[in-house]
């Protein structure tokens, strides 16, 4: 077939329609929200005392850290997924949650005496961390996935990690508030290291899902 | 390429998502000459056919125009889709590539040129179901309409544009996985 008689064919099906990417991701992400939501309210649920946890700084800075990750991490996957957009700017506000992290964990490392700093680090429920920060997360990640399929990513690999972080951050705002573990010592720890499990089956998804 | 051809197809490419066939048409034999001046120019080495690339490049602009955003200059999604094309071509003979993103600066457009070799596209082709192999054939090779289509098989439109519209992301999916039809 001559390169021609392609166009001739491509021509012919112009009015196929598809929603535009940026919009989807928007769909999708709500998508993953609702799922996110529905596996913490039926498994775990937020903690008792969630209304009284709210006035605490400890327990909100969690919150912040997982937000600001989600939000980063679905402006620079929405970038990713698209041939020729500049990402730099989104790669920068990568670091936001982690410097976030680290600051947090400075001024905790000044506040608690240093004798129980292994006890803050450890916390009461690491393994329930490690385990429901990535099974709130496997569904949203599932479709972050879909999605870049959906798109174009000339990077599949480093858009599959984006899309674990994405998920990882939106699993761990849901995880958060049933976590009793409010120190930035654990959540530097665990939450690190749940979302980071996430983030590398996702670009395991990326090497060999994402073709196009 | 100049700041002049990048409004230009923006213009045409802009056209052509509200529907306008005729600007899709100028818009990608603009696009396959450009982007034949520029897989000329990357690929050097035998083992890769650069209208081969030309071929992928225009399928997987044409499934993925979705993911243009309409206020983005459309020449650097465009070179970001060939690249990608011409990169994944060579990975899969088992060679790496580097790409400048500012040679692309330098891409002069070119025509189309007949070969002997038998392209990937018409394998790809012959992995299709009957019914869409002989549509797309139809609608390309022999240059029919939709309408003309649809009477030569006794179908109606609507179905001789789900199986044109189907056969086609078939295609261009199956090149996105590397298979040639030569497994």
């Amino acid at each position: 077939m001559r390169t021609d008689d392609l166009i001739k064919a491509l021509d012919a099906d112009a009015s196929s329609k598809a929603i535009p990417l940026l919009s989807a991701w928007w769909l999708a992400a709500g998508a993953g929200a609702v799922i996110a939501a529905v596996v913490f309210l039926l498994t775990i649920g937020p903690r008792p005392d969630f209304m009284a946890a709210a006035h605490t700084m400890r327990f909100l800075s969690k919150f912040v850290f997982t937000i600001v990750l989600a939000v980063s991490a679905f402006a620079l996957i929405r970038a990713l997924s698209t041939p020729g957009a500049s990402t730099g700017r989104a790669m920068a506000w990568m670091a936001a949650a982690p410097v976030l992290v680290a600051v947090a964990v400075l001024l905790e490392l000044f506040m608690v005496p240093e004798a129980l700093w292994g006890t803050r680090m450890v916390g009461s429920n690491m393994m329930l961390c490690m385990g429901f920060i990535p099974l709130i997360g496997i569904g949203p990640l599932a479709i972050f996935l879909w999605m870049l399929r959906y798109g174009a990513p000339t990077r599949p690999v480093l858009a599959g990690a984006v899309a674990g972080l994405l998920a990882g951050g939106l699993a761990a705002t849901f995880y958060a508030a049933h976590c009793f573990d409010d120190s930035p010592l654990f959540v530097a720890t665990w939450y690190t290291t749940a979302i980071a499990a996430l983030a590398l089956l996702g670009a395991l998804g990326g090497r060999f899902f994402i073709r196009w | 390429m100049s700041g002049k051809d990048e409004a230009e197809l923006s213009r045409l490419m802009r056209a052509a998502i509200a529907g306008d066939e005729r600007a899709y048409a100028d818009f990608l034999h603009r696009i396959a000459a450009l982007v034949r001046g520029f897989a000329r120019r990357k690929i050097v080495q035998g083992g890769v056919d650069p209208e081969d690339v030309v071929q992928e490049t225009l399928l997987a602009i044409h499934v993925k125009r979705h993911t243009w955003r309409q206020d983005a200059p459309v020449l650097p999604w465009i070179y970001a889709i060939a690249r990608f094309k011409v990169i994944d071509a060579f990975r899969r003979r088992g060679r790496r590539i580097e790409i400048d993103v500012d040679d692309i600066a330098e891409t002069f457009a070119e025509p189309e040129t007949e070969t002997v070799s038998e392209r990937d596209i018409n394998r790809a082709l012959d992995s299709l179901s009957p019914a869409q192999r002989s549509v797309v054939s139809a609608v390309s090779v022999e240059g029919r309409s939709i309408g003309e289509t649809a009477a030569k098989f006794g179908i109606s439109e609507t179905a001789v544009r789900v199986s044109l519209h189907r056969g086609l992301a078939a295609i261009a999916k199956r090149f996105g996985q590397g298979r040639f039809g030569r497994e």
